[in-house]
């Protein structure tokens, strides 16, 4: 099979025949027409948005919002203003936090997490529960790592203020089902908050539709470029809302003793914004829409079958993670005899990009036994020759390591034999 | 074994390193210690606990416990093969050495003194992986002081 977009899109890819980069869910690579957007902007538009009397200016801040009503129709939003601009997931959720939480959470009251969350939808809630002598609560996962609704049926009550977790697990691929855990936090009184670092580049995302509070992504994961992302909220929550950040663009009236906010969106983007990056953004949803989110959807659903169905087939590999029917395109795994990081380093060797590690979710990691795991994760570029250079740099390693000692993981009589 | 591997690969998985990952020196707790300092590296969750005996000035006991990958756990095995008998002031000596050639200095990576630990020096083209190879020499570095 082909991949989804011609590797010739990519100016990184095209340059690099013999790249087989399988690390996505780490960042994506860039298309031309996103870095060619990002260099129109500095090269036509360049001016500070909503500052200046002058026409170049007014073209800057034009060029802003029309990259955010573009962005807000990529996830089915209709009103931009509920989309605010961040530096991505991390940014956005520490928003909700810091403003949401540290202005509603009280002593007593309960934050619901997952054990599968990104320490970037885990440390703010901790961080926030300790603050506010909050209880943080943590549902734990079933055995092939999916969340089951009953887990949280027992978990949220009267207490529970917000409910966080992920939309899809950047290190189990696992797909949540949102609109039920939404509809369960919203029985409960409490906000839900969904991390999408991991969906919004890989599947079709309709805000409304998801029901859910908030929702946060990440612009670089998704074709766009690092940097940019976003926070989308219901529009009521975040009226009330206090600033995240203050400074210039948030403001209205600066008195010498006080202050009162601009209105949504500027209220939380305080500052000069990445006004660039938001066009550079844009023009990836362009990008990503034309090819189709749905087809992008199923492309990944292919490479995920094919390379799920030849690291199972191996004796010495574990996958971690529910089958590709309950996942999106990130695949976790160990090897007996070589070390994600030893093996990140042959299949490098080779062309190979895969990420070895935590992938920034050590609870997880304890939760599964093992101090890292190796990960590929495919995207719309990528092609069934990158999971074979992947499966024949495998093969190489388990020769090259072939009778070495497994310290981080657990012998498996006579795995290694082949 | 020819497994058509890029040169930078089979100079930094050689034979030697393969062997102390498979065999490790001096791997255990040391019941006597007199130190024992713990170091991870939070990136790819390599822990090594480095135990350290002292008779004196001199290092009299080295062992180490935990688990990483290759490189991480030949490095701690070589490193208590090269450090027993040494005095601080040798072992810090060695230490410099060390880190030199593992971010690349060529003429520490020709230094006859270093022993079986030149075997490490294709590190050094890895920059991502010269924390592995520092993580029990940094515990040793902690070690060395008083």
């Amino acid at each position: 099979m082909n991949s989804l977009a011609p590797r010739s899109d990519f100016p990184l890819l095209a340059a690099n025949p013999g790249l087989h980069y399988l690390d996505s869910a780490a960042t994506s690579q860039k298309p031309r027409s996103v870095i060619d957007a990002i260099v129109r902007f500095y090269e036509t538009t360049n001016a500070n948005p909503h500052r200046g009397a002058y026409t170049l200016s007014v073209q800057a801040t034009d060029a802003y919002h029309n990259a955010r009503v573009r962005i807000a129709r990529f996830f089915g939003v209709v009103d931009p203003a509920t989309l605010i601009f961040t530096r991505g997931t991390t940014d956005s959720i520490n928003l909700v936090a810091g403003s949401y939480g540290r202005s509603t959470v009280r002593a007593g009251d309960e934050i619901v997490i997952t054990a599968m969350e990104h320490h970037a939808n885990f440390v703010p809630w901790q961080q926030l529960a300790l603050e506010k002598k909050a209880r943080l609560r943590i549902v734990e996962l079933e055995a092939d790592g999916t969340l089951e609704l009953d887990r949280f049926r027992e978990t949220l009550s009267g207490r529970t203020r917000i409910v966080a977790f992920s939309h899809v697990s950047n290190a189990l691929g696992t797909v949540n089902a949102v609109r039920e855990i939404a509809a369960l936090a919203r029985a409960a009184g409490a906000v839900s908050v969904c991390d999408g670092a991991q969906s919004a580049p890989h599947m079709r995302v309709d805000f409304p539709a998801l029901g859910v509070d908030f929702y946060a992504f990440s612009g670089h994961k998704m074709c766009g470029p690092m940097g940019s992302g976003g926070l989308i909220g219901r529009r009521d929550l975040l009226e009330a809302m206090p600033p995240y950040q203050t400074g210039g663009d948030m403001i209205e009236f600066v008195r010498d003793s006080d202050t009162t906010w601009n209105v949504l969106p500027h209220k939380f983007e305080a500052g000069t914004p990445s006004a660039a990056d938001a066009v550079g953004l844009a023009a990836a949803c362009d990008y990503l829409d034309a090819l189709g989110m749905d087809a992008v959807a199923a492309h990944e659903k292919t490479l995920l079958r094919l390379a799920y169905e030849r690291l199972a087939a191996m004796d010495d590999v574990t996958i971690y993670g529910p089958v590709p029917e309950k996942r999106s395109g990130a695949l976790s795994f160990t090897m007996t005899d070589v070390h994600p990081h030893d093996l990140a380093t042959i299949l490098d060797g080779e062309g190979v990009c895969i990420r070895a590690g935590h992938h920034c979710a050590q609870p997880l990691m304890r939760r599964l036994g093992v101090p890292a795991t190796a990960r590929a994760s495919f995207y719309l570029y990528n092609d069934e020759a990158d999971i074979e250079a992947m499966v024949r740099g495998m093969e190489k390693a388990r020769k090259l390591f072939a009778g070495a000692p497994a310290p981080s993981v657990g012998e498996i009589a006579g795995a290694s034999a082949s | 074994m020819d497994l058509d591997l890029s040169p930078n690969i089979q100079a930094m998985f050689q034979e030697l390193i393969l062997d102390h990952y498979r065999r490790p020196r001096n791997k255990g707790a040391l019941p006597d210690a007199d130190r024992v300092i713990p170091m991870h590296n939070p990136l790819c969750g390599d822990e090594i606990d480095l135990h350290l005996k002292f008779d004196g000035d001199r290092v009299s006991g080295v062992a180490f416990t935990g688990r990483g990958c290759s490189i991480s756990q030949a490095s701690a095995s070589m490193l208590t093969e090269a450090v027993k008998g040494k005095t601080r002031a040798e072992a810090t000596a060695l230490w410099d050495r060390f880190h030199a050639m593992i971010l690349g200095d060529q003429e520490a990576a020709r230094d006859k003194s270093l022993g079986a630990l030149r075997s490490l020096s294709g590190v050094s083209r890895f920059p991502a992986r010269v924390r592995c190879a520092l993580l029990a020499w940094d515990a040793l570095k902690q070690g060395m002081k008083g």
